[in-house]
């Protein structure tokens, strides 16, 4: 592997003073904790300089009652490199506040984040501004809690029958 | 049944011809035979031409990333069969192989335990791809085809019925390799298999590769360049089929992928029949890596010698008593990873299949998330049919190969 990821920390934080806060490496794997105002540039930065064109995944976890800024919103990116072994991938992590949550959208880097920053908004209610068509995606459009946050129960059906039993009003013939 | 609406603020009245057009809505699902499950596209269509095709999702949705919130490791499997139903086999090696990233303990599993699950996961792949063209052909109108696919599914089905006495859901492999040992007609099977099927292979391929009316169904239909679909992120044949030479068994080797002589096939023209090429070119390259499996299937145990992970045999269970308490506390209380997350990534039949984890150093995952291929290939279909014929939808949704239990989740 000819690729070097402390030469990419020195390059984006000098584009973007404090924009990497840490470097994680576990399991083989290296994650980098990025600044949340900075994501957009630094993803651009990312694609247009290092290769990354690739976005595997986009995703976020609820930390609720474990850190302080409750949600973490997890960026895959992938580099093909010159040879088919040769292919890199980095996580990428901002951590966004419980209250309000609100991040840049990417999806003018990866038009591929469309779909899955929709799936974010529908499970964590994490906005993403600059995101051309931020609706539900899986579940109903009039659905109100944000199923996979820590706080949401299972059990608890009423927020589904409010949604079918609107769509049974509704739905006519 | 379609519902069609007339919407009439676009109405458009041409004065020369007297002719008023309007662009008109067309409901197509979510109960429709050729969406492959429960997918529902609405169409704005100027005749017979697709102005804007708009996907909804989401009415197979179980919730399945939050269910396994609250089950043990090794409970999330029976879920994972229930993605990608057509190649739940692959799936299950994708999550085991997770989960053992995870506990770090990928270099204890025994050889013969990972070639098995190499042989089921490409055999996997051939049943996923067989339904895949099949289907595909069948919506254009080549039923014969179909026949064809199925009739050597149900042999891969008989394969693996043998192996773990399931044949749709398989939730086979176990953390820290096989449960039993593989059955003795197991590498009989597959050898009668490796026989017979290059054989349905060839017919299948004369009857769609060079046939006249396939080729106009298909040649220059729902296209997609190389630079759109990795800005997608579309993977599988999808991204192979418009020339991006990705597949994850090269790229990020897992199971001793590496080991194996295989070509990755790459079609350049992006469009349903580059991917039909790509599938059939993959089955192929299939056979060749089941094939140096089998001869090189070795002999030893099938499961790792890791007490804290790993159930005891049940033979033990019944006459030792530590083994019966090791039983339960696994299965009560499940291992416990140390606190940390993995992400893992396999070539399922239909693209990149990625898991992310996170443990919390208990006995259930704090965060289970899928990344399933078809959610994102999915995404490509309103650009692949802009412009394009109603007729073309069917025939870009097929080319896709999605499967909408594993969109929805």
């Amino acid at each position: 592997m000819s690729f070097d990821v402390d030469s990419l920390i020195e390059a984006v934080n000098s584009a973007y003073p404090g924009a990497v806060k840490e470097r994680i490496e576990y399991r083989g794997e290296t994650t980098l904790i990025i600044d949340k105002d900075t994501i957009s540039g630094v993803c651009g930065r990312l694609k247009a300089s290092f290769g990354f064109t690739f976005l595997a995944d986009l995703t976020a976890v609820d930390y609720l009652e474990i850190r302080t800024p409750r949600y973490e919103v997890v960026y895959h990116v992938h580099r093909f490199g010159p040879e088919i072994d040769e292919n890199i991938r980095l996580r990428l992590k901002a951590e966004v506040d419980g209250q309000n949550p609100k991040i840049d959208s990417v999806t003018h880097i990866w038009s591929g984040a469309d779909w899955l920053e929709r799936e974010v908004y529908d499970m964590f209610g994490i906005v993403f501004t600059g995101h051309p068509d931020l609706r539900r995606i899986l579940m109903p459009e009039d659905y109100e809690p944000f199923p996979l946050r820590k706080d949401f129960d299972v059990r608890d059906r009423e927020a589904s029958k409010r949604s079918f039993e609107r769509a049974l009003r509704e739905g006519g013939d | 049944m379609e519902r069609v609406e007339f919407i009439s603020r676009e109405a458009d009245f041409n004065a020369d011809t007297g002719i008023r057009t309007e662009t008109m809505m067309l409901n197509m699902g979510p109960q429709h035979p050729a969406t492959h499950g429960v997918l529902r596209v609405v169409l704005y269509l100027d005749g017979e031409t697709v102005v804007k095709a708009v996907p909804y999702i989401g009415y197979l949705h179980r919730g399945i990333e939050k269910l396994c919130e609250h089950i043990t490791y090794q409970q999330c499997l029976p879920y994972t069969d229930r993605m990608d139903y057509l190649a739940s086999i692959c799936n299950n090696i994708g999550y085991i192989l997770t989960v053992e990233k995870l506990l770090g303990i990928e270099d204890a599993i025994p050889e013969r335990a990972k070639t098995a699950e190499v042989i089921l996961f490409e055999l996997g792949r051939i049943e996923s791809h067989l339904v895949g063209i099949g289907t595909n052909a069948l919506d254009l109108g080549a039923m014969s085809a179909f026949l064809y696919c199925f009739k050597e599914r149900e042999r891969i089905y008989d394969i693996l019925e043998t192996v773990c006495g399931a044949r749709l859901t398989t939730s086979y492999p176990r953390v820290g390799g096989l449960p039993l040992d593989l059955p003795d007609d197991f590498e009989e099977k597959v050898r009668n298999f490796l026989k017979i099927f290059p054989g349905t292979l060839a017919e299948v391929d004369s009857l769609l590769t060079r046939n006249r009316i396939w080729i106009d169904r298909t040649k220059g239909i729902a296209t997609i360049s190389a630079e759109d679909a990795i800005d997608l992120g579309l993977t599988g044949p999808a991204l192979r089929g418009s020339g991006v030479p990705y597949d994850v068994r090269k790229a990020m080797p897992y199971l001793g992928y590496e080991n194996y002589d295989f070509e990755v096939p790459v079609a350049y023209e992006g469009d349903a029949y580059s991917r039909f090429l790509c599938r059939m070119e993959e089955m192929r390259q299939s056979l060749r890596i089941i094939e140096q499996g089998i001869n090189n299937l070795p002999d030893g145990p099938y499961a790792a010698d890791l007490p804290d992970v790993v159930l005891p045999e049940k033979e033990l269970t019944y006459t030792r008593m530590e083994s019966l308490i090791r039983h339960f506390v696994l299965v009560y209380e499940g291992f416990k990873p140390p606190a940390g997350e993995v992400q893992h990534a396999v070539e399922n039949p239909k693209g990149e299949l990625s898991y992310y984890l996170i443990s919390d150093g208990t006995g259930k995952p704090y965060r289970m998330r899928v990344r399933g291929p078809s959610f994102v290939n999915m995404q490509a279909l309103p650009n692949m049919v802009k412009g394009r014929l109603l007729a073309d939808v069917i025939a870009a949704i097929g080319s896709l190969d999605i499967v909408l239990g594993e969109i929805d989740r």
